[in-house]
């Protein structure tokens, strides 16, 4: 975990009320897919957790959705001002489990962290499948940025308006993968595990304090003893989720 | 030179500033950020005879100015803090350390204080009777005269270090409490723990905290806490250790002249993890800029 100092240089709308933000500063703190970093947001106490969605040398992108008044105030930043990044946090997904065939599932705003997971998987020379779930087609977004990291992608929409009708689980069915890696809301995790023939990791959300182990605000049972979801979360394996 | 020097029954501290119990783990997660040995000491998590899961989550509201918690102490139990923590902290760190003891009946403080009494790390022990997340115990014991000497006594017959009392702010009238954990032979006071509080989540209706209420802490209830000390400095002649919402050097000289001997810093370690670093650094020059050489020369002096 480091802590610094990064100024805006991008916050756009993606889809509705969905925000890419791209942070300038040190990005060293950052050594896994699927960790996250905690940001301080002026006028309010405790920082919001926010998935690594991209890493370059000296630049960070998050996607975020408004959903109350920390994310709220993140929409409306423009680009030059600074923000206080804890950054690093959280154990990320475990790629040397990937086999040859892995496949992402992202439900919503689950989605970001597959972005830089899928370009790592895809720099290992892995074939990589992934599969973006959403409700209706105007919330879609980043399927063309999966495409072209060469990745094959397939979207779902409940009402069928793109891609293929239904959820998540239903064009992981028909898929052929070693390996899988979702992030997304509860129920879409449950029909996952109701549905899936190989290991995988699940990347999970909590309430969290500090974000990095200190206060035990987050911890989840697991079948290998209790866990910070911060610390050694937010990915956890198949095996050890108690559902 | 300041000095900046404080003394706890007898436990020289090279400075007054203590992370609080419950904001600093067993130490690990700093000191893989910064040196803790600058620290005067700190206060690990409160433990219990056995490992404990705390409570459901969400354990976690944000409230204005502070946090909303209901962990529930969370820990891994006495003897693993004996066989693991320990051990661990050792390595990172060369000074005594506070043992924050919690229970849910007197035996339970006096099982986990005889089982750790022998451990030459810990200088004192912090007496937790005023834990708002548990349901028997913790708190209930604090908040009557009675109970709260029953715990310091019985706690004091097993050990042969000092015994500070932490003390809840969720009672009428703190300084009967202070003078009854006094009275039963306490070394020292540690106040105050978290204030009772409770956020409801406007979409569902219904509270954000699993466990319904939670310990409502940082900057907001600075003042409350001050308020508290001095109060209670007037009624006792033993040392109290000041806690709540402090976040900078300015706000530990005035809880120290508030009364406090020595300062906690609870949850403004999760906000800016380096905070207490910060403060150890910053105190040497807001006490120059106020004229003060002696740290001790202030305690109380708002009186
Ligand atoms: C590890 C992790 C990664 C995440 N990654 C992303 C991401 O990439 N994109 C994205 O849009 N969202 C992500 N979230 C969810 C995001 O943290 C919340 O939506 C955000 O904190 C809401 O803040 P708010 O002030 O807008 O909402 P409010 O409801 O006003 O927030 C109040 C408090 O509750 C907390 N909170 C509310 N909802 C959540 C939640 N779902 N999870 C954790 N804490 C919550 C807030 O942090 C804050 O402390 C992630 C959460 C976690 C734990
Ligand atoms: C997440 C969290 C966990 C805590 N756990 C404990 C604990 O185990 N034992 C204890 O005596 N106090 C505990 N406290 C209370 C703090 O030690 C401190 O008394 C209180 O938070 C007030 O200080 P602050 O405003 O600086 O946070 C906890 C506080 C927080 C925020
Ligand atoms: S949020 Fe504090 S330990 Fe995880």
């Amino acid at each position: 975990m480091k802590q610094g100092i990064f100024t805006i240089v991008q916050n756009e709308l993606l889809a509705p009320s969905v925000y890419r933000m791209v942070l300038q500063g040190d990005t060293t703190g950052f050594t896994a897919p699927g960790q996250f970093a905690d940001i301080s947001i002026p006028g309010l106490y405790l920082r919001r957790p926010i998935s690594l969605c991209d890493v370059t040398d000296d630049k960070l992108t998050f996607i975020y959705k408004v959903v109350g008044v920390g994310t709220d105030a993140m929409s409306t930043m423009d680009p030059g001002q600074e923000l206080d990044l804890l950054t690093g946090l959280g154990n990320g997904f475990d790629m040397s489990r990937s086999g040859d065939k892995p496949v992402l599932i992202g439900g919503g705003v689950g989605v970001p962290p597959m972005y830089y997971l899928a370009k790592q998987l895809i720099a290992q020379g892995r074939q990589v499948s992934v599969i973006l779930g959403f409700n209706t087609a105007d919330e879609v977004f980043y399927s063309q940025e999966f495409a072209d990291l060469g990745a094959n992608v397939t979207v779902t929409t409940v009402d069928g308006s793109l891609g293929t009708k239904g959820y998540v689980t239903d064009a992981l069915k028909d898929m052929d993968y070693s390996f899988f890696y979702a992030c997304g809301p509860m129920p879409m995790f449950r029909a996952v595990e109701a549905v899936a023939e190989t290991d995988g990791q699940y990347s999970f959300e909590q309430r969290m304090g500090c974000g990095f182990g200190a206060c035990m605000g987050c911890s989840m049972e697991t079948k290998r003893g209790p866990k910070r979801v911060c610390k050694e979360g937010p990915v956890m394996d198949r095996e050890e989720i108690i559902w | 030179m300041v000095d900046t020097k404080v003394k706890l029954t007898g436990w020289e501290l090279d400075n007054p500033i203590i992370p609080a119990s419950g904001t600093f783990g067993y130490g690990h997660e700093f000191a893989e950020l910064y040196d803790i040995n600058c620290l005067g000491t700190f206060s690990f998590k409160g433990t219990t005879r056995d490992p404990r899961f705390g409570n459901p989550t969400p354990r976690i509201a944000e409230a204005s100015n502070g946090i909303i918690n209901s962990v529930g102490l969370q820990n891994p139990g006495v003897d693993a803090v004996i066989s693991n923590e320990l051990p661990k902290l050792a390595k990172v760190f060369n000074k005594k350390v506070i043992a924050n003891v919690s229970g849910f009946c007197v035996e339970d403080y006096v099982y986990t204080c005889s089982k750790l009494n022998d451990q030459e790390q810990i200088g004192i022990f912090e007496v937790n009777i005023s834990c708002p997340n548990v349901h028997n115990g913790g708190m209930a014991l604090g908040t009557s005269c009675v109970s709260a000497a029953q715990v310091t006594s019985a706690v004091k017959a097993v050990t042969d270090k000092p015994v500070y009392v932490k003390l809840s702010p969720n009672v009428t009238d703190v300084v009967e409490i202070a003078k009854a954990c006094e009275d039963a032979g306490a070394d020292g006071l540690c106040l105050i723990n978290t204030l009772m509080g409770m956020r409801i989540n406007l979409k569902t209706g219904k509270p954000i905290i699993a466990n319904k209420v939670g310990g409502y802490s940082g900057p907001a209830v600075y003042p409350v806490a001050l308020r508290m000390v001095y109060q209670v400095y007037d009624k006792v002649s033993i040392p109290i250790i000041g806690c709540g919402g402090v976040t900078c050097a300015a706000e530990v000289l005035e809880m120290m002249m508030a009364g406090a001997t020595a300062v906690e810093v609870g949850a403004a370690n999760l906000i800016n993890p380096y905070v207490c670093r910060d403060i150890v650094e910053a105190l040497p020059a807001e006490m120059e800029k106020y004229g003060i050489s002696k740290l001790t020369d202030i305690i109380g002096g708002a009186h």
